[in-house]
């Protein structure tokens, strides 16, 4: 990056300095994150033409238009690139506005969302509000319980030498393994023990959010140096006061960088927790049914859905993190 | 009950031994180092063992290790099997593909300073997101079989790594680079002898973090639909039929292939990073 300084010649002219790096920062980052974003757009808009391009030239020829190759079977061997340069006319005019295009166009996506979430009550079954409160409830409720127990763990490795050199292995690799993978079986098995709804995905999403709190909390409880706690004991505190007064405060940056890889491997959990028991309820149940009917539309839309939540999730935890380290004095 | 009280027993007994290997003399040696977690999986697996049998718990709902390591062994042909669809045609084309593609961007993304600043603010925001969730998309647009679990698994690993390297590429400092300019060196030249290796740090670790999500990503894309073959379509029926002995065995190999995996990496990032402060010494 080419920083140059605020007391260049010329800069920060008419406004003061602090507006003036608001706005250089702001320039310096919004105007290539639109261009990048805008690009992608374009290029969603662009790939809609040759994937959609057998079903519009299909429709194009129910309804009456001369389309090249005549017969259909030939048609089916082209591939969509080919296909929208032989007839560039219904390729293009249609290939934005079917019902279930195979890839829709970002504005179909737009407005699905809005009629499903802005466009209806938020009880409705068709409500895009509902489905996602009932995922993220039990995305929230595991990542609680997930957290807590995290916290309470990694400070039981910190205190205990024994805990430590027995638990932590099995925590690191239990990282590199698909947990995931077990979400189906922690559903049944408590269903066929009586237990469902939002109980068993919050169960996933604690165990998904648990493993990622542990590691960042323990690096987090040992960042105090040997100078720090020396200077604690000089002070005779007490091993209660040294956990409360530096261990803890300490770990804050490291648990909110776990805190927000968690709550997004939470809201996978809970998502992921509704797929295999063929739930109706849930932005996951969503997604498998527009799978299920073909309905593409819709489970873009539960797509973005997810992503947003996921994306105000992180944000949220951000702003925590901001507003709390900023009056610990250990922002950056 | 006389086996949940050995199980009790057994606990306190493992606790106990960990407890004088972690606080005696030896406890720095690497093999104590290796022997208490390794005691302490082995008592929790015994207890499991004991308090299944004691309570009677039925087999659907968790059965004990012995029932699932001979599902495991009876098993093996069709736990490699679907250790093939899955992990190697899946999951492993995908890494690397998505790898691939993922430096490919990094390196053009570096050459533009504009680029940067645009991709790496919206590529840190994609690698936060449920990613998995274009599974059925990509299911319904490349068919059941691997090609659809590989295309999820590019996705899944791309950004990660792309976010990564551009880091990497960008963590060299300007005496460095000075010093190739003023040997005259070109871009490929300062490219491949200063950023490159002073990237690998941040480059490993994006592939680690993708290892475990290559192989979530290959296991959830079979939910939406696969061949009558592959880990996740197994534990999906396997659940279905009850034949919960079958789902934790395949939970074992994936945990296992998971670790290989992580562990590879791990293993060829210790060879090429050996210059870096945290492999020395």
């Amino acid at each position: 990056m080419t920083d140059t300084p605020l007391s260049a010649p010329g800069a920060g002219v008419g406004r003061s300095g602090r507006v003036a790096l608001w706005l250089r920062g702001a320039g310096g980052r919004i105007v290539p994150v639109l261009t990048v974003i805008a690009a992608l757009i374009v290029l969603w808009y662009v790939a809609c033409i040759p994937m959609n391009a057998h079903q519009s030239v299909l429709l194009a020829e129910r309804s009456g238009a001369e389309v090249t190759p005549a017969a259909a079977s030939e048609r089916r061997n082209m591939g969509g690139i080919a296909l929208s340069l032989r007839n560039p006319g219904p390729a293009l005019s249609a290939a934005f506005a079917q019902d279930r295009p195979v890839l829709p166009a970002p504005h179909q996506v737009a407005v699905e969302l809005w009629d499903s979430t802005a466009g209806m009550r938020p009880t409705s079954k068709r409500s895009l509000i509902f489905h996602g409160w009932i995922t993220l409830s039990a995305t929230l409720a595991g990542f609680a319980v997930g957290t807590a127990l995290g916290i309470l763990l990694a400070v039981g490795i910190v205190h205990s030498r024994v805990m430590d050199m027995s638990v932590m292995p099995w925590a690191i690799v239990s990282q590199t393994i698909p947990i995931i993978a077990i979400a189906p079986m922690i559903i049944v098995v408590l269903y066929s023990v009586g237990v469902q709804g939002l109980l068993p995905k919050a169960v996933i999403s604690a165990y998904l959010s648990f493993f990622p709190v542990v590691v960042g909390m323990v690096k987090g409880l040992r960042s105090p140096d040997t100078m720090q706690l020396d200077l604690l004991r000089t002070y005779g505190a007490t091993g209660g006061q040294t956990f409360w007064k530096l261990r803890l405060p300490a770990s804050l940056p490291y648990l909110f960088a776990s805190l927000k890889i968690g709550v997004a491997a939470s809201l996978i959990g809970a998502i992921v927790g509704e797929l295999p028991t063929g739930a109706v309820r849930g932005l996951g149940a969503r997604l498998l049914a527009g799978s299920y009917y073909g309905q593409t539309v819709q489970i873009w839309s539960a797509l973005f859905a997810a992503a947003i939540l996921a994306a105000v999730l992180v944000a949220i935890i951000a702003g925590i993190e901001r507003v709390l380290l900023r009056r610990m004095g250990l922002a950056r | 009950m006389m086996l949940v009280i050995f199980a009790l027993v057994l606990w306190a007994a493992g606790f106990a031994l960990n407890a004088r290997l972690a606080t005696g003399p030896a406890a720095d040696t690497r093999s104590v180092q290796l022997a208490v977690p390794a005691i302490f999986g082995l008592t929790l697996i015994g207890m499991w063992e004991l308090i299944v049998r004691g309570l009677e718990v039925p087999g659907v709902i968790l059965p004990p290790p012995s029932a699932v390591a001979a599902a495991f062994a009876g098993e093996l042909d069709v736990i490699w099997a679907d250790f093939v669809q899955t992990f190697v045609k899946g999951a492993l084309s995908g890494y690397v593909i998505g790898a691939l593609a993922a430096f490919a961007f990094a390196i053009v993304a570096d050459r533009h300073d504009f680029l940067k600043r645009g991709l790496l603010p919206v590529g840190n925001f994609m690698a936060a997101l449920p990613i998995v969730g274009t599974a059925p998309i990509l299911v319904m647009w490349f068919g059941f079989d691997w090609e659809s679990k590989s295309a999820v698994v590019v996705v899944m690993v791309f950004f990660p790594i792309l976010v990564n390297t551009v880091a990497g590429l960008a963590d060299t400092q300007a005496m460095q680079r000075d010093l190739m300019r003023t040997y005259g060196a070109s871009y490929v030249q300062t490219l491949l002898k200063l950023r490159l290796p002073a990237a690998m740090p941040f480059i490993f670790n994006g592939l680690k973090i993708s290892t475990t999500l290559a192989l979530i990503g290959a296991i959830v894309a079979e939910f939406f639909g696969s061949p009558t073959l592959g880990m996740g379509f197994r534990i999906s029926t396997s659940v279905g039929q009850l034949a919960l002995d079958m789902v934790w065995a395949e939970i074992v190999a994936a945990a296992l292939a998971g670790s290989a995996f992580y562990g590879i990496i791990a293993f060829i990032e210790k060879r090429v990073t050996f210059w870096h402060p945290s492999h020395r010494g």
